[in-house]
């Protein structure tokens, strides 16, 4: 079995890009539109293997649900990289301290977004 | 940006330019509320969030004119939310224009034209004059607009996970783990996971036994000496205690566009939650490969109460539908020699399918409803910019958004919605002076409903204006040769004819009803989605509007009537009744033409096959039947045909898209044999009838002069 | 593209005259099947089809030229176009030929006092044969057809 991306953006443009890069790659993903939504997949989903979320979002912020994923024992490790913009240094600061793994800068290439997740979850 | 275009990025475009008009709108509907005073910090995040997605998008889509002035247009939302600048009127003003702009640059980029290169270069300075408190700046270049990175040693904050794992006898050594806690939050800010796993049941439980392991996360300028001081009695001997720098100073890894806080395990193997790890050494854990607490909940079981579906898909499921009720329509037709006592099973079931088929296509078309809020979101602002704009004092009252239309008649109901109200506040809505002469409140109403009722939406545009001027309207329409001087006429007659075509003049449709648009082309509008309008008026009181739309689109319910060897579909919802007239009630009165009497009222008797020119038709009408409609306007004719063939549902295909629209005809449909019917259009044909009646009179006339 | 690209025509009959159009636009040929007529169209009007549920108006092709209406038969054509993102079809007495034709051998139409000829884009010798080409977009503005006499006729 493929492995399993979260993609939690409130853009279905964005969201539409990830998933479709990764499936296109093999990766199974499950999209999500809030931090909120993005907890009850993460609950609901029989395995996770990396979260990528964007920062902005409505009810739960991508800031916010990086802590409580990693409150989470189970989802301790699992990778979490959040998509910020070129200009966002606090969003990449705030990321790092609520224990996201890393970042991606939106936009980006298809090849870019790949080799980030192979890196993350090998 | 993306070293990497080769992938082909069209395919998002479309989501892309939906969600845009979405952010766009629910940005202006929060905005216009902002505008009025009730700002919360929900709707500032709300509408920074609008201007993120839409410029995110954008740069994915390299649109960079939309990217740079939705960059500024985010920087003062960002400021606004974080309360570093102040949400003044001015404010608020400026961030409606400026979301108006944003929606130009969308569209520029939708349509691949080119803006102006200074477009809203002025809105932009004073998007960017927000943040230095109003002071005017000058526009920013868009890259400097960028805040500046902070250096990174500027924090000197550090994350760090810590994880305490005690031994079962740590509280016997007289440490409490709570104090550790205690002391390691007050070095920073700190989230804790409690890991209870090695809880055993409670029967085994030893109370002075240490079950629980904690993670700890903890973000800290104090460093590592600081934190291995709190567990300084404990580590080692009492407790597992791994201090890991989550977040270094300097990075793990680092790519262009992307970067890495921590260096990856080599396997995915060690990924493997590491409380999990941490316990492992302790009797009696469970084995690692023990289900995540939330695994129970099963595979696949994402819920969400709303999917998002590509319109294409409903329409291709709403053709489809229709294909169905033609198909069955079909074997219906087919079947009709068959008795219920002869093939009882054969036409039960077509009598299911029948029912089946209508509620599936229900269903199918309950997908395509949106409630109008969409379309009256536009009012609000509309109605306070055009009242100022016009020196007039108006509220807007709007009821019934929740109503729930298909979405293209919503579409389509966006320009003549807007004229209407535009209408209303121009012609209706006196000056607040002139009100007040009359005993009138200086401040108008406008009032904007929907509602459904007997199978149609019904929108009103109503105002407590001065109603229609009705001798100036007859007097233009006499000016422009649309009625005869002299003509009898009712008042909603008069009242009717401003939806006239060339009625309404460029000179006045100039500058407040904008786009010059007319009282006609908004009937058309409404009439090629299958709607009508009318207009109620009373002098010195008021004007109404009245929007009578269909619910759906693709299917109606009709009746099929024979002409000759053709057959038509009239819509049930016109329906009023149908007779055999005797010789008394059908007569034809010279310099009126033929009507028909109906217990005791006039109505005009509309021959359908002089109309449209149908040989082999019964013309003798006391031999044929009368069907008298009801047109929206309220007015009652009777259409001559040959025969009432049933009522059945028919699906709307449009005429337009392969030919022309036809006076007379709103659409066709396909009948169970394969043919082809047209669709009449009552009100049409109402003015087709007068227009060859007023002919006729007059050449009987002429011919009577000439003997 | 030099004047010896091939182009390909399909064409047809209208009594003894031949006609063709670019094989490009044409999506399908099919025997003649009852029209539904429109009110106060012109004679050449035909009327609407249902081709597989959509609604395709039928353009008799004699009557455009100027003539008598078709009287049709089963063995009568409808040739099926395509017209910009309009479908519409063509009654015509029969189907002839497909042409291969090198565009240098299409020569002008002449200027002559026929209706026909607005309708052509030119005239091409097959075999001795004269065909003449149709300008579809010119045959199919319906835009543009004038029924403000059609309608002062009707209500004359």
């Amino acid at each position: 079995m493929g492995k399993c991306v979260l993609a939690v953006d409130d853009s279905k443009t964005m969201r539409d890009m990830v998933s479709f890069t990764l499936r296109g790659a093999g990766y199974t993903v499950v999209e999500a539109d809030n931090g909120v939504t993005a907890l009850k997949a993460l609950q609901a989903a029989a395995k996770v293997d990396v979260i990528i979320t964007d920062v902005n979002m409505p009810e739960m912020d991508g800031i916010t649900l990086v802590r409580k994923i990693r409150a989470q024992p189970q989802h301790a490790g699992t990778p979490v990289l959040i998509l910020t913009t070129e200009s966002d240094q606090s969003k990449k600061d705030e990321g790092r301290s609520a224990g996201a793994t890393g970042w991606i800068v939106k936009p980006f290439s298809p090849d870019k977004l790949l080799q980030i997740v192979a890196k993350v979850c090998p | 940006m993306a070293d990497d275009q080769s992938y082909d990025l069209t395919r998002f475009k479309a989501t892309y330019f939906e969600e845009c008009a979405e952010l766009l709108a629910a940005a202006e509907e929060t905005l216009t509320r902002l505008q009025e005073g009730g700002a919360s910090a929900d709707d500032l995040n709300a509408v920074f969030r609008c201007v993120h997605s839409i410029k995110g998008g954008g740069g994915a889509f390299a649109f960079e004119d939309l990217v740079h002035f939705a960059h500024v247009f985010e920087t003062s939302m960002d400021a606004l939310r974080s309360g570093r600048a102040e949400l003044t009127p001015h404010v608020a003003d400026i961030l409606v224009r400026g979301n108006d702009v944003l929606g130009d640059f969308v569209r520029a980029a939708q349509e691949e034209t080119a803006l102006p290169a200074d477009h809203g270069a002025d809105v932009k300075a004073q998007l960017a004059s927000i943040l230095t408190g109003g002071t005017p700046a000058p526009a920013p270049k868009p890259a400097a607009a960028a805040p500046p990175a902070p250096a990174p040693a500027k924090t000197g904050f550090a994350t760090w996970t810590i994880r305490l794992t005690p031994a079962p006898g740590l509280l016997k050594t007289g440490n409490d783990p709570l104090l550790m806690v205690r002391e390691l939050a007050g070095l920073g800010d700190m989230d804790v996971a409690v890991d209870a796993s090695r809880l055993p049941a409670l029967a085994e439980m030893d109370a002075l036994a240490a079950y629980l392991a904690w993670t700890f996360t903890l973000v800290t300028d104090k460093g590592r000496a600081a934190i291995e001081e709190v567990f300084e009695f404990v580590a080692g001997d009492s407790a597992d205690v791994v201090i890991e720098q989550l977040g270094d100073a300097v990075l793990a890894e680092e790519g262009d566009g992307w970067g890495l806080f921590a260096p990856m395990p080599p396997a995915a193997d060690a990924v493997a939650a590491p409380v999990q790890a941490a316990a492992a050494p302790t009797a009696g854990a469970h084995p690692p490969g023990a289900k995540p607490a939330g695994g129970e909940a099963g595979a696949g079981g994402i819920h969400t109460s709303s999917i998002r579906v590509d319109l294409d898909r409903v329409d291709r499921l709403v053709n489809m539908v229709g294909e169905l009720v033609i198909t069955q329509a079909m074997l219906g037709q087919q079947a009709s020699g068959f008795s219920i006592e002869s093939h009882p099973e054969l036409v039960q079931g077509l009598q299911e399918l029948s029912h089946h088929t209508r509620e599936l296509q229900e269903s199918v078309m309950a997908i395509r409803a949106q409630p109008v809020k969409a379309l009256f979101s536009r009012a609000p602002r509309l109605v306070r910019d055009l009242s100022t704009k016009l020196g007039k004092q108006a509220r807007l009252v709007m009821s019934g958004e929740g109503t729930e239309v298909d979405k293209t008649v919503i579409e389509q109901l966006s320009d003549p919605l807007t004229h209407l109200i535009r209408n209303s506040l121009d012609h209706g809505i006196e000056s607040p002076e002139e009100r007040m002469a009359n005993g009138k409140p200086a401040e108008g109403t406008i009032h904007l409903g929907a509602e459904h009722r007997s199978g149609r939406v019904i929108i009103q545009v109503s105002d407590d204006g001065k109603g229609i001027d009705r001798k100036r309207v007859l007097e233009k329409a006499i000016e422009k040769g649309l009625v005869d001087r002299g003509a009898q006429m009712t008042d909603e007659q008069i009242d009717q004819m401003i939806f006239a075509p060339g009625f309404s003049t460029a000179a006045q449709v100039s500058d407040v009803s904008g786009r010059g648009v007319g009282m006609d082309v908004v009937r058309r509008n409404i009439q090629d989605v299958g709607g009508r309008v009318v207009v109620q008026s009373t002098p010195g009181q008021g004007s109404r509007f009245i929007l009578s739309l269909p619910l759906t689109l693709a299917v109606m319910d009709g009746m099929l009537v024979a002409v000759g060897n053709e057959r038509y579909v009239l819509p049930l919802t016109n329906i009023v009744e149908s007779l055999r007239p005797t010789a008394q009630q059908a007569r034809t009165l010279v310099n009126v033409g033929d009507v028909l009497t109906l217990r005791g009222d006039y109505i005009r008797l509309i021959r359908l096959y002089d109309l449209f020119g149908i040989k082999n038709a019964i013309t003798d009408s006391t031999r044929g039947l009368v069907v008298v409609v009801e047109t929206e306007g309220g007015d009652r004719i009777g259409l001559l045909v040959d025969e009432l063939l049933g009522q059945q549902q028919v699906v709307i295909k449009s005429l337009d898209s392969n030919y022309r629209p036809v006076e007379g005809i709103s659409a066709a449909t396909i009948l169970g044999d394969g043919r082809v019917a047209l669709i009449l259009d009552v009100g049409a044909l109402r003015i087709m009838g007068e227009r060859l009646n007023r002919a006729q009179v007059e050449a009987a006339a002429a011919a009577q002069a000439a003997e | 593209m030099s004047d010896n690209t091939i182009r390909q025509f399909i064409s047809f009959t209208i009594g003894d005259e031949e006609y063709g159009v670019d094989i490009m636009a044409i999506r399908e040929i099919k025997g003649w099947t009852a029209s539904t007529a429109l009110p106060n169209a012109p004679t050449y009007m035909r009327g609407v089809i249902n081709l597989r549920g959509a609604i395709v108006p039928i353009l008799d092709l004699r009557a455009r030229f100027g003539r008598n209406a078709t009287e049709t038969t089963p063995r009568h054509v409808i040739m099926v176009v395509a017209v910009g993102s309009r479908v519409a079809g063509l009654l015509v007495d029969a189907v002839a030929d497909i042409l291969a034709v090198p565009a240098e051998d299409i020569q002008p139409v002449p200027q002559l006092e026929l209706v026909a000829t607005g309708f052509l884009t030119g005239l091409v010798t097959v075999e001795g044969r004269m065909v003449a080409l149709l300008d579809l977009d010119h045959v199919f503005a319906f835009e543009d057809m004038d029924l403000s006499e059609l309608n002062a006729e009707a209500a004359a």
